[in-house]
């Protein structure tokens, strides 16, 4: 059992990926039983200084600590794996190809946080990491005394929000609701619910076996340990990588096979990210601290290339009117601002720009942020914000010439 | 110590009473709906701002305490070096 | 003396049906998001709000006379029992849930906070009932509902009524095709 684990192969070592889920029985005999270390467990994953892999990046043992203050032995854990981010695929390929670690991570978070219930949230049309996750389930039913039951997820951007999760559990319908309560106080049942992403479940279930000093091990920068990306667009290999945080893009492009062509921009972090230009390309470390101190966002570990000849305006209005079209139309701000952001953006991209176009883009975007009752606008808003400084010469010849700068016919590409 | 005003966005449809009683506090965007001005509200202002929650006919203004509101708001987990995303993504709510 | 008791009642009546009215028309124009630059939209739900507060004056004093007027010999038990009173039974007694209906939609908005939005929304669809069992216990009951001014207020009040709320539907269904116009409508759910 003492599998010599790489510092960027963790989650993913063993079996390639492409074998499929990894059955319970050679989960154990590479990874040894499942570790009991109860309660205690909350410290261990507190010191390792694991950060959620949601998107959000919230420290993980002062979100179990949350909700074992309030559990009372009550609590829920929900695993998530609805991964909303349509790009994304981190989550749907761990799950299909290790499952029973993210069961292992969510009984950990049960036994710690004081759970009675187990949930696996995962998205309906990701058909392989819903029957990988089925099927680890039946395997472990006796082994366990705690109920696990799957729950398939809409498909849908803002599935993944926690009020979301919760919201749909318990009534089918999948839209955020308004916070208070938050699911930590009231959630499934009305009981302290701990909705975590299955990632990070996975890379407790790994600290449980080797301890927060060896996930230190992992990573150059000021963020200890391993995550998991996707590489999309302009790349040779696109697909899931795990990397050690602090690799830079550049390294990261080379192992996937390299970029097929110039690469205009890079989309970090999903559509809640934002871009990031070509000539920073090289130097980009992936660590969500030194990230955020540039004003990035690490995220979901989406990465997206943009080539070269393809148009970021026509690459922001397709994103902003993918956002509009996954509002939960709950919230004026997100509706009409969205939507007025979208309708604006195409415009622009189309040549067809109304006076104002550009200076409304920049203020709407200003205005949504933090109005709506998820943080769906602000997202879209960022990324638009973001947008309008990279493309910024791009966007100003929409506006003011009416016209595009790449060849028509390959000016509506998109990474 | 002090009060601000906390609006429920999935409850709020856009009436917009509330700035036209308390239009020091709140302001209309675009489509018309309520922008709050962040801050305690003073004192004098108070009765105003009062007068704004009775009016929304869907109850989506409520007076919070300034102290309470902002810890709780927080959230369990402060951003460890993350300041950018915290804000900003999905999960949170 | 009695005639004074009996026209009191009586005015009354109209008074409160007239004001009834007056505050539907109000809470629809409301809901509607009426409009008129210079007029701030919260005098609409205020005037609303406070015309309902006296209306419960004039119901008040309508009810109190009529029941305790020598002449109607209708008593206090008529009045708070509906359909108990000998007296045009039937339309009588739907002034009495028409006044019951009332009190239950102000008693919720008073005490709104407390009784929380769902319930105080859920009492306040109550008040399209409430409405037209007063205008039949004003046409079946009221000696007046014969005469020809009866009728005519009584029209009015119709006619404001069923216009008000014919705007009601036409600007909230105009207020949601704007929002579909901008986002299509679309279900989060599996």
């Amino acid at each position: 059992m003492s599998v010599v684990v790489t510092s960027a192969e963790r989650l993913l070592a063993g079996p390639p990926v492409e074998a499929g889920a990894e059955s319970l029985a050679a989960h154990t005999a590479r990874l040894g039983p499942l570790p009991r270390p109860g309660t205690d467990f909350i410290a261990v994953v507190e010191r390792s200084g694991l950060l959620g892999r949601g998107g959000a990046g919230f420290l993980v043992g002062r979100k179990w600590r949350a909700v074992a203050d309030r559990a009372a032995g009550r609590a829920v854990v929900v695993a998530n794996g609805a991964e909303g981010e349509p790009r994304s695929s981190k989550d749907r390929t761990l799950m299909a190809a290790r499952p029973h670690l993210v069961l292992d991570g969510a009984l950990l978070a049960a036994s710690a946080v004081g759970a009675e219930e187990v949930i696996v949230y995962v998205g309906a049309d990701h058909r392989a990491a819903v029957a990988a996750m089925q099927r680890a389930i039946e395997e472990r039913d006796s082994a366990t005394r705690l109920p696990i039951r799957l729950v398939e997820a809409p498909v849908a951007y803002v599935s993944g929000e926690s009020s979301a999760v919760v919201n749909f559990i318990e009534s089918g319908d999948g839209r955020p609701t308004a916070s208070p309560p938050h699911p930590r106080d009231r959630g499934v049942a009305g009981r302290p619910t701990l909705v975590q992403n299955v990632e990070s479940l996975a890379q407790a279930a790994l600290i449980a076996r080797y301890g927060d000093d060896w996930y230190a091990t992992a990573g150059r920068g000021p963020t200890s340990g391993t995550a998991l990306v996707t590489i999309s667009g302009a790349i040779a290999r696109p697909g899931v990588h795990e990397i050690e945080y602090g690799t830079t893009l550049a390294e990261l492009v080379a192992a996937a096979g390299g970029a097929t062509t110039d690469i205009e921009a890079v989309l970090l972090g999903g559509y809640f990210g934002g871009w990031v230009g070509a000539d920073d390309l090289r130097e980009v470390p992936l660590d969500p601290a030194l990230l955020a101190g540039r004003g990035a966002s690490f995220g979901c570990g989406l990465i997206g290339l943009l080539p070269g000849d393809s148009c970021g305006v026509w690459a922001t209005a397709r994103i902003m009117t993918y956002m509009a079209g996954e509002s939960a139309r709950q919230c004026g701000p997100c509706i009409f601002g969205l939507g007025a952001m979208a309708e604006t953006t195409r415009r622009l991209a189309a040549g067809s720009a109304a006076d104002g176009d550009l200076d409304n883009l920049a203020r709407w975007a200003a205005q949504i942020v933090g109005r709506g009752g998820c943080h769906h606008p602000d997202g879209a808003a960022g990324l638009l914000t973001g947008a309008l400084s990279i493309f910024s010469s791009e966007f100003e010849l929409h506006q003011r010439e009416r016209r595009c700068s790449r060849q028509p016919a390959t000016a509506r590409r998109v990474a | 110590m002090g009060e601000r005003l906390a609006i429920d966005r999935i409850r709020c449809d856009g009436y917009g009473m509330c700035a036209e009683m308390f239009p020091e506090g709140i302001e209309l965007d675009d489509w018309g709906y309520p922008i709050l001005r962040a801050g305690t509200i003073p004192d004098r202002l108070l009765p105003l701002a009062r007068r704004a929650v009775e009016v929304c006919p869907v109850l989506a203004l409520r007076l919070v305490d300034t102290l309470i509101a902002n810890r709780s708001a927080a959230g369990p987990a402060q951003t460890a070096g993350t300041a950018g995303i915290g804000s900003r993504t999905g999960s949170r709510t | 003396m009695e005639s004074l008791l009996w026209y009191a009642t009586r005015g009354a009546g109209m008074v409160s049906l007239v004001l009834l009215t007056t505050v539907g028309c109000l809470g629809m124009l409301t809901v509607g998001r009426w409009q008129r630059p210079g007029w701030p939209r919260f005098l609409t739900a205020e005037l609303h709000s406070n015309l309902a507060l006296l209306s419960i004056v004039f119901l008040l004093i309508h009810v109190l006379i009529a029941a305790l007027d020598p002449y109607t010999s209708l008593g206090l038990a008529s009045a708070l029992v509906p359909f108990s009173s000998p007296y045009r039974q039937f339309w009588l007694g739907l002034g009495g849930v028409s006044m019951y209906l009332v009190a239950a939609v102000i008693a919720t908005s008073l005490l709104r906070n407390r009784v929380g939005r769902r319930t105080w929304r859920a009492v306040h669809w109550l008040s399209y009932a409430a409405w037209p069992l007063a205008v039949m216990h004003t046409v079946g009951t009221g000696t007046d509902g014969g005469t020809a001014w009866g009728l005519l207020l009584v029209g009015g009040c119709v006619v404001a009524i069923v216009a008000s709320l014919a705007w009601r539907v036409a600007a909230t269904r105009a207020t949601r095709a704007e929002m579909d116009a901008v986002l299509p409508a679309r279900r989060v759910a599996s």
